[in-house]
């Protein structure tokens, strides 16, 4: 009952992170014109498949209301196809979806299986309704996790009327979108090297003229890493915590072990404290997932929300350097073309310049006003979740606190009582004793009277 | 007192009770003989607190074992309200020796010099025949490999067996041993169940010796303090048993104000360590070996009943164990979490958010603080309890091997009585009367052994089930208590972790 009743609340503390970024992020875009929900999702083997409900009341589509079924390769190309297209480089993309990883719950399991001889076939199904539990947890969060990059498309002003986009959430048929193969796989990563250097190339020697972008960039790449660092470090605490809560289930097993075998006033107290223990673990155990929830999760989609901010600032960067080369080609062919009169080749470089200031500038501007939206959108988020993390911890701990002072005022209680219980029996014996002599006095003098 | 004597005299009609009753009656008769005159005199003064002498006055008429089983209880809830009987917790006596400033709250400064200020006295507290003994602080003592450290006893008591109220002696850890040894060779024998001591540990002790450098100190200190908290135990353990607490060489272990001659044997690689060890292989092989037919179903059903609390403590044990390990992890993972959130809000722009973010990186490093305590409780107060009681049973196991032991003995002697029986009649049949005069001679020795023999073996059956039923009442009330106590701490704990996370909150809120 309990965990069934903390599902929902966990359940409904994703979809706050979900709705958060886009909250805030467009205050004034809360006319709902386009919603988009998972409202289901199925795990087949090694892929899930995600039911992406939208609704709509923009004129683009053509119903109002339908729904698709995706699977997590399409998710990822859409979100290449947003990366890709030149329109959008002055805007942040969202982060695309963490790949479904379902891997350690799953050789969890196994090991667990290994391991069935080595414990009692009580302590075993727990272990094995703990990692259900937590595999339960991890889906949702998949789920959730998609839900979000979704909802963030449809909220965002130029996002929602992107074609691919619109395909993406209407085109009810398979969208034919396979992994990469190993050559496109090896070209992305030439390519992704290739980009990085050529930020560390650029980096080093476009000289920005504007300090908010310099700054920015300097930050971010700060930022990036430890955030990053943060994320490593929090998830290993949680999993260290989830191990601690791990540990209640063997103890308390072994302590009912114990006292089957134990001293009889023991055993009793033996099995309260068992099962405090057993409370104790959930408790422990929540805690772990909140913390995983409010902290990881928070730190972790701003790893890749900077990432994409980082991306961004790339992007504007790229474009500033190529401005640059089309005001040095630009020069090159006027001093060349110094004697002959309006030159094809000046013309063509003026265009290019014009056109590359252009871009820059509308990139400029465009990329200005989304990072300073990133930053308000992090810092509710982290507002907001630092907020309930704090909460949820101090309700666990009272939680715990409460438990255990339940099982010390029993323990203290059944105490008094067994010491009652030997006065008492000590007494009854005594008094019984009198009534016997006393019995016995009187049979004597009967005997006598006789 | 007197409605307690009552049901036995009343009861004696009860057949069926009449064989436990024969049997507490001799085992007084053994108590007291173990006994030395000058002791019980001494004792005698004294308004008797411990369970064998409230034996010796009440239960030589007792009919039930549960009686003196209850009878036992209530001492030992006593003797427990004076001398607390928990890992080492004695807050009691913290809190009554304050004006002793060497008192432990000062324990494990390991370069200190030795603090002698324990001539203070505190009358107020004195009560009937107690033992309070502390390890108050460690030294060491001299330089490189042949350094040792020395662990400060401190011993109030109003025993007259001492010759002051307040002792301290510095003792070292083969003094401990040495302590061990000498009480198990003479009283292992009688069926006494002797705490055994700790473990000796050649790579934490040689650590110590040849420590230099910073977290080498820290890791020795550790040990060093672990120990110190062992040693507090097993002293304590024996000052709680009724008829060790009274012997010579404990008192003179607390009492005498110089070295105690060096006990050798105890050291692994001395000579008599290396007949120890074959001594031991041999009693395992014995004890494997050798079933002996058990008569008495008590035995029987113990015996079994220990083993499977040897099987389930180390269980359990491994089990506390990991969660120890897997504690101390996670407090350090939340210390690494803590510097990770100070360096992310050094570079987060946003003011608000990088204050909170500075202040959550101060709540986990609290948190991290919180939970390395929580470790240090699990082991110190839970896992140390299990391990005590690993030992003790242990020690129980070695009391029941020298009751077989004493069995073999009896077989033998029996063995031989029969053989000398069958020669006599035979040399009486074939006539030879010169020879049978010998004989009859050497019958009646060996019937003499066995008696003696048979005797023992009655003494050392009684005088187990009696450690026995202590053993296991101790126990009761040591579980009971710790786990109370762990409970307590671990609210302790939580609401320190309540505590550091409201101080969050306003910040939390202030962020935006």
């Amino acid at each position: 009952m309990l965990s069934d009743e903390f599902d929902v609340e966990e359940n409904n503390s994703q979809s706050d992170i979900l709705n958060e970024g886009s909250n805030s992020e467009n205050v004034d875009l809360s006319d709902n014109s386009l919603q988009v929900v998972i409202s289901d999702a199925l795990s087949e083997k090694d892929r899930v498949k995600f039911t992406v409900l939208s609704k709509t009341t923009l004129p683009d589509f053509q119903r109002s209301e339908f729904s698709v079924v995706r699977q997590h390769e399409e998710f990822i190309w859409l979100h290449d196809q947003f990366e890709e297209n030149e329109d959008y480089a002055g805007f942040i993309i969202p982060p695309a979806p963490p790949r479904p990883d379902f891997d350690s719950s799953r050789e969890k399991l196994q090991k667990l299986g290994e391991g069935e001889g080595t414990m009692t076939k009580e302590e075993f199904l727990k272990m094995k309704k703990e990692l259900e539990a937590e595999y339960l947890a991890t889906f949702k969060k998949t789920v959730a996790m998609h839900e979000m990059f979704l909802s963030r498309l449809a909220q965002h002003p130029v996002f929602r009327y992107d074609t691919n986009f619109r395909v993406f959430l209407e085109y009810d048929q398979d969208l034919a979108v396979r992994t990469k193969n190993k050559k496109e796989l090896f070209e992305e990563i030439m390519k992704s090297l290739s980009k990085t250097t050529d930020e560390y190339l650029l980096s080093a020697t476009v000289r920005d003229v504007n300090d908010f972008f310099e700054q920015e960039k300097n930050f971010l790449i700060d930022y990036y890493g430890h955030l990053k660092d943060a994320t490593m470090k929090s998830d290993k605490m949680v999993n260290k915590h989830k191990d601690v809560a791990d540990c209640y289930i063997k103890i308390s097993s072994c302590l009912v072990q114990l006292s089957t075998f134990d001293h009889r006033e023991l055993d009793w107290f033996l099995n309260r404290f068992s099962e405090t223990l057993e409370k104790l673990r959930k408790v422990e155990g929540r805690v772990a997932s909140d913390e995983d929830l409010k902290l990881s999760d928070t730190l972790r989609y701003y790893v890749g929300d900077s990432f994409a901010a980082k991306r961004l600032l790339y992007r504007r960067l790229r474009c500033l350097a190529n401005y640059e080369t089309a005001n040095r080609n630009l020069e090159k062919a006027r001093a060349k073309n110094k004697d002959v009169h309006a030159a094809q080749e000046v013309y063509d470089a003026e265009a290019t310049q014009q056109i590359s200031c252009e871009k820059f500038e509308v990139m400029s501007d465009k990329g200005k006003e989304e990072l300073i939206d990133f930053k308000a959108r992090r810092v509710s988020t982290f507002n907001k979740n630092l907020l309930e993390l704090a909460e949820w911890e101090i309700k666990h701990a009272q939680h715990q606190i409460d438990i255990l002072k339940t099982s010390l005022e029993m323990i203290n209680s059944e105490e008094k009582k067994s010491t009652l219980n030997i006065e008492l029996a000590r007494r009854y014996q005594g008094s019984n004793c009198f009534n016997l002599f006393m019995s016995m006095n009187l049979n004597n003098l009967f005997v006598s009277f006789n | 007192m007197t409605d307690e004597k009552l049901p036995p005299m009343m009861a004696t009609d009860d057949p069926v009770d009449d064989e436990d009753d024969d049997i507490f009656s001799s085992t007084i008769d053994d108590l007291s003989s173990l006994r030395n005159e000058e002791l019980f005199a001494s004792l005698a003064t004294v308004p008797p607190p411990l369970t064998n002498i409230s034996l010796n006055e009440g239960s030589s008429t007792l009919l039930e074992s549960d009686v003196p089983l209850n009878n036992d209880h209530k001492e030992v809830q006593q003797m427990t309200s004076k001398n607390v009987i928990s890992n080492g917790f004695e807050e009691e006596i913290n809190s009554k020796e304050n004006d002793t400033p060497s008192a432990s709250e000062e324990i494990n400064q390991v370069e200190d010099i030795p603090n002698v200020s324990i001539n203070n006295m505190n009358f107020e507290n004195i009560e009937n025949g107690f033992i309070k003994i502390s390890i108050s602080e460690t030294t060491k003592v001299g330089e490189g490999m042949s350094s040792y450290v020395a662990y400060r006893i401190v011993t109030r008591s109003n025993m007259t067996m001492f010759k002051t109220n307040n002792m301290a002696v510095l003792r070292r850890f083969s003094d401990f041993l040495g302590l061990h040894n000498k009480l198990t060779e003479k009283y292992l024998r009688n069926g006494r169940l002797i705490p055994p001591a700790p473990q000796k540990n050649m790579l934490g002790s040689t650590r110590i010796k040849i420590s230099g450098n910073q977290s080498d100190q820290a890791t020795s200190a550790e040990f060093i303090e672990k120990r110190r908290l062992a040693l507090e135990r097993f002293l304590k353990r024996i000052a709680l048993h009724p008829i060790l607490r009274n012997d010579k060489s404990f008192a003179d272990f607390l009492e005498q104000d110089c070295e105690l001659p060096k006990a050798t044997s105890t050291s692994a690689l001395s000579g008599a360590g290396v007949m120890r060890l074959f001594n031991k292989v041999g009693e395992t092989v014995n004890k494997i070996t050798y079933k002996m037919d058990e008569n008495e179903p008590w035995f029987e059903e113990k015996e079994v009943q220990i083993e499977n609390l040897d099987l389930q403590l180390r269980n359990l044990h491994g089990a506390v164990e990991v969660l120890v390990i897997n504690r101390k992890e996670l407090a350090h993972s939340s210390g690494s979490f803590a510097k990770s959130a100070a360096v992310l809000s050094n570079c987060e722009e946003h003011t608000g958010l990088s204050r909170a973010l500075s202040q959550l990186a101060d709540v986990f490093e609290k948190v991290e603080s919180v939970r390395t305590e929580q470790a240090n409780t699990d082991f110190s107060i839970f896992c140390e309890l299990l391990k005590d009681y690993i030992g003790l049973i242990g020690a129980v196991k070695n009391v029941f091997h020298e009751r077989v032991k004493v069995y073999q003995n009896m077989q033998h002697a029996q063995m031989i009585l029969t053989k000398k029986r069958e020669q006599k009649t035979k040399l009486e049949l074939t006539g030879r009367l010169d020879k049978v005069g010998f004989v009859t001679n050497e019958v009646s020795e060996w019937e003499s052994k066995l008696s003696r023999c048979q005797d023992e073996f009655d003494q050392i059956s009684k005088t187990i089930k009696v450690e026995f039923e202590q053993f296991e009442i101790n126990r009761i009330k040591e579980f009971k208590m710790v786990i109370s106590s762990y409970l307590e701490e671990m609210i302790n704990h939580q609401t320190l972790i309540i505590k550091h996370w409201q101080a969050f909150i306003p910040e939390a809120k202030a962020i935006a």
